[in-house]
């Protein structure tokens, strides 16, 4: 039996959907858990283990949001840096201005946003390959200009100023909840957005352009919001990044390496899954860890793994968890189950046996 | 006067910028593959050159005659093997393994080879002399000779397309890959003879510019790469002899730029690059050929 | 599997081309099911059926652009379903794809010399091919965009023709030509047909392809519902067969090659075609959808 006749044949009320197998409830209790434990976290270690997860942080909203350019929307961005790097910037100029760099991370995050939409306009017209290298010519370009300013530091850079009053007990704990916040809200934003309308225009732009576009989805607007919404992710974690630093160098914060980290993660982990960034974020740090004392040993032996998870497997390290079990800890598509039959896999199966 | 050097010493670098750019047009044009490792496969051709003529003690011109069919035959091997099935897989796969690709040259070079700058051929005449016009106006030969080499590849490049068979072939796989197929052409080695001749023209490119500047493990990126695709976008996308345009207009732009400020010599290319992404999406050259 | 009239058939030797109990799937969906047909050397072999019967499909696996699900193609009693496309066409199994499929920044002659690349030896050269069509050779160096559709299927028929085929594959040489121009090229493949080579041709276009075929075999919904020589065949079971009207089609004579007494499937919704019953090649004025075109 084909999938038409599986599931057309039956009367729509015997089919069941369901977003999930196991009641998300329970995912989103877990997730509070873990969220509630990682916040009390630093009255429990000492600042040397927060200042890694802080790096984890960053990685990981990096990665979430890479996930959500390319594995949801298509856009293979290779000048994701630029954003990092223009949410250090603006931390770096509101501090100068005398704004606390934690009150000043929000606004840099929305001016991070808003500077999207001109840097859309410019790369929208390019497609795939192009549009990669655009982003990334954008990229130094944006570091080119900012280079030229010497009250913020000109090539050099310099030192986050603001923070001298904190005692570095708190400040290490003051920016390990701003990393834990950015990455929260970001993987929240995200999950929400695929959940809901974005997600399915994305999934039908993923299938089909060109039949989204003609039952009426509006394409350029969903890459658009995607790309405003990865921007400010993207310009979130450069904001916690200059305050981890203490200092905004611009080779450092426009480096082309967050962007081969955070597509690293996703890959590794699982393009175009949620899970997928997390996976892959504790690969990268495992590797980054264990390999400090090797220097680029970690990108090189990262960029290996992403080649080769990128030519042979589906969706990555999480890609093979949830062929293997169907399980889903975010689910953002739809299960559709017939009455008769109480598990979905045994479904899939026979799609599978009748030659899909 | 000044301003008469900086439009010729930018002309002349242009025909540097068009060997940067030709292969990645070609392989665009041709697989519809973006190569980010572009670049970074240049200044592996450089760092081959370099072990080459240290090893070997050979004339450093002579370096050209090894590296370039070195590159060419890793160009089709890389095309056959890791880029094919890249492509089999989708477009985006395509985007991930030469990035990936590119970093893990990039930071293998580094790893391999430190940060320090290499250059070639410092002591040969040719690197070194120029010569004047009139009183200001000083050329060096080696640009010189650089663009009348982009010039002749860009040439070669275009009879090999027209006249050869398997530059007919290229063509017709570019065109209709299955309509190929039906007609015998297995497009998979088409395609990776249509790498070896890109990958050809980057060793060109790498070899070329460590003569003229430097070579770094980030120059692939940060200098070819990058200037390579706004010397395509400018020209023309899919178009060779749109790469030769767009890389004068990329070099003058340049050149203008470090007249009026020295550190503005790459950001004045790149605003160059940007308006005409804005005004002029298709290129200077609307003409369209192979894609 | 045997059909009636195939005893006769074979006495000229072992089939060219077989296709044997042939599945083929589009991801979930089933494009053909069980088709079996057998070519023989100097045959003019036709498929029609209606639109999405799976005539193309059919071809294209043959040609190797698609993978069956199941079944064998055999050619020249050699097992060749595993085969590519490219390495088919150099063993002589050449296809005219369907829309022509020149390559368009190529030059009439360059499109014949890409033909010609792999070719066989054999007596087509694109000499001849410009000896058949006679406006080709001064027309040569134009690019193909500039043709008009007939002569876009010249040159997409001489591509094909200069490999030298063992059996040429012509998938809807009528589509989106007009009826003058349909004519045109038909008359043309009679002279190529004339030298003997062997053909299996896809046509929406029935007339056309009774006045040619020495064999025909009707697809509906991606099964064979009728089977014969163009001579034996009434308008009227062509017809049913073609659109699947209530009457088994497999019923008698030397049809119903595959389709193992199954009922055909019904397509009553559909009208009948009008003036469908008379005979074929006549006109019947201007039907919205008419069969035989005149």
């Amino acid at each position: 039996m084909s999938l038409i006749t599986e599931t057309t044949a039956r009367p729509a009320g015997k089919l069941r959907v369901t977003r999930s197998r196991r009641n998300v409830a329970w995912t989103g209790a877990g997730a509070l858990i873990v969220v509630v434990v990682l916040a009390l976290l630093p009255y429990i270690v000492y600042s040397g283990t927060t200042s890694i997860i802080v790096q984890a942080f960053i990685v990981l909203t990096l990665a979430s949001m890479w996930n959500l350019l390319a594995g949801y929307a298509g856009l293979v961005s290779v000048g994701q840096q630029v954003f990092v790097g223009l949410g250090a910037y603006f931390v770096l100029i509101l501090a100068i201005h005398g704004t606390s760099p934690f009150a000043a991370l929000p606004v840099a995050v929305i001016a991070c946003a808003v500077a999207a939409l001109p840097l859309w306009w410019l790369v929208s017209r390019l497609r795939s390959g192009y549009f990669a290298i655009a982003t990334w010519v954008l990229a130094a370009t944006v570091m080119l200009i900012i280079e030229r300013f010497s009250s913020i530091g000109g090539g050099t850079g310099m030192p986050l100023p603001g923070l001298s009053g904190l005692s570095s007990v708190l400040l290490t704990a003051y920016t390990y909840w701003a990393g834990l916040a950015v990455t929260v809200v970001a993987l929240a934003t995200m999950y929400l957005l695929l959940r809901g309308r974005l997600g399915l225009v994305l999934t039908a732009i993923r299938d089909d352009e060109v039949a989204a576009r003609s039952s009426g989805a509006r394409v350029g607007l969903a890459r658009l919001l995607v790309f405003v919404v990865a921007g400010a992710g993207c310009g979130a974690a450069g904001a916690v990044l200059a305050i981890s630093q203490l200092q905004v160098q611009p080779g450092a914060v426009f480096s082309v390496q967050w962007t081969a980290e955070m597509a690293f993660a996703t890959i590794i982990g699982g393009l175009g899954t949620i899970e997928g960034p997390i996976i892959g974020t504790a690969v990268y740090m495992v590797l980054q860890q264990t390999l400090a004392s090797y220097n680029a040993w970690y990108l090189i032996i990262l960029g290996l793994v992403a080649i080769i998870i990128a030519l042979w497997s589906r969706r990555g390290l999480w890609g093979l968890v949830d062929e293997h079990l169907h399980f889903r800890l975010f689910p953002v598509g739809y299960w559709l189950w017939p009455e008769d039959v109480s598990r979905p896999s045994r479904l899939l199966s026979r799609l599978r046996r009748s030659g899909a | 006067m000044a301003w008469v050097n900086a439009i010729i010493q930018g002309v002349l670098t242009g025909g540097l910028y068009a060997l940067f750019a030709c292969g990645l047009s070609l392989m665009f044009g041709v697989m519809k593959v973006v190569n980010l490792a572009h670049g970074d496969l240049a200044v592996v051709a450089g760092y081959v050159a370099i072990g080459v003529i240290t090893v070997t003690r050979i004339p450093v011109l002579w370096s050209f005659l090894i590296v370039v069919p070195v590159m060419a035959l890793l160009g089709y091997v890389l095309q056959r093997t890791i880029i094919q099935s890249a492509l089999d897989r989708s477009v985006l796969t395509t985007l991930i393994v030469t990035f990936g690709l590119s970093v893990v040259i990039e930071n293998g070079l580094l790893q391999f080879f430190t940060a320090n700058s290499r250059a070639i051929g410092t002591d040969l005449a040719l690197v070194r002399d120029s010569f004047k016009v009139g009183s200001q106006i000083q050329i060096g030969y080696l640009l010189v000779v650089i663009f009348a080499v982009a010039v002749v590849v860009l040439l070669g490049l275009q009879y090999f397309l027209s006249a050869s068979k398997y530059g007919r072939l290229i063509r017709a796989v570019a065109d209709d890959r299955e309509a190929a197929q039906l007609a015998g052409a297995d497009y998979r080695h088409v395609f990776g003879i249509a790498a070896a001749l890109a990958f050809g023209t980057v060793a060109l490119a790498g070899i070329s510019y460590g003569m003229y500047s430097q070579l770094q493990p980030t120059t692939g990126t940060d200098t070819i790469l990058l200037f390579a695709f706004a010397a395509v976008v400018i020209g023309g996308l899919g178009s060779l002899w749109g790469t030769l345009l767009g890389g004068v207009v990329l070099g003058v732009a340049q050149q203008i730029g470090a007249q009026i400020n020295i550190s503005d010599e790459v950001l004045a290319g790149y605003i160059v690059f940007l308006a005409v992404l804005v005004l002029r999406p298709q290129g200077l050259t609307s003409r369209r050929t192979q894609s | 599997m045997t059909v009636p009239g195939d005893t006769e058939r074979a006495e000229n030797g072992t089939p060219l081309l077989e296709v044997r109990d042939l599945t083929v799937h589009h991801g979930q969906l089933r494009a053909l099911e069980g088709i079996s047909l057998r070519v023989f050397p100097g045959e003019v072999y036709a498929i029609i059926g209606a639109n999405g019967a799976g005539k193309s499909t059919l071809l294209r696996t043959i040609a190797g652009l698609h993978r069956p699900t199941t079944g064998t193609v055999l050619f020249d009693g050699r097992d060749v379903t595993r085969l590519r496309p490219e390495r088919r066409a150099t063993q002589g199994i050449v296809m005219v794809p369907e829309g022509r499929r020149l390559f368009g920044s190529l030059s009439v002659e360059e499109n014949l010399k890409v033909g010609a690349t792999y070719a066989r030896p054999g007596p087509w050269t694109i000499e001849r091919v410009y000896e058949l069509f006679g406006w080709m050779r001064e027309r040569s160096n134009q690019k193909t965009a500039q043709l008009s559709g007939g002569e876009q299927q010249s040159v997409a028929i001489g591509r094909a023709l200069v490999a030298n085929p063992r059996v040429l594959l012509l998938d809807e040489l009528s589509l989106g030509l007009a009826p003058v121009v349909v004519q045109r090229i038909y008359g043309m493949l009679s002279q190529i047909l004339a030298t003997g080579l062997t053909v299996l041709l896809v046509e929406q276009d029935v007339s056309q392809a009774l006045r040619v075929a020495s064999r025909v075999q009707c697809l509906l919904e991606g099964r064979t519902t009728l089977e014969g020589e163009p001579g034996d065949l009434t308008p009227e079971r062509v017809e049913a067969a073609y659109f699947g009207l209530g009457e088994t089609a497999a019923g008698g004579g030397d049809a119903g090659g595959g389709n193992g007494g199954q009922p055909v499937p019904s397509a009553g919704h559909r009208s009948p075609v009008p003036g469908g019953g008379q005979a074929m090649g006549q006109s019947s004025g201007g039907g919205s959808e008419q069969l035989w075109p005149g």
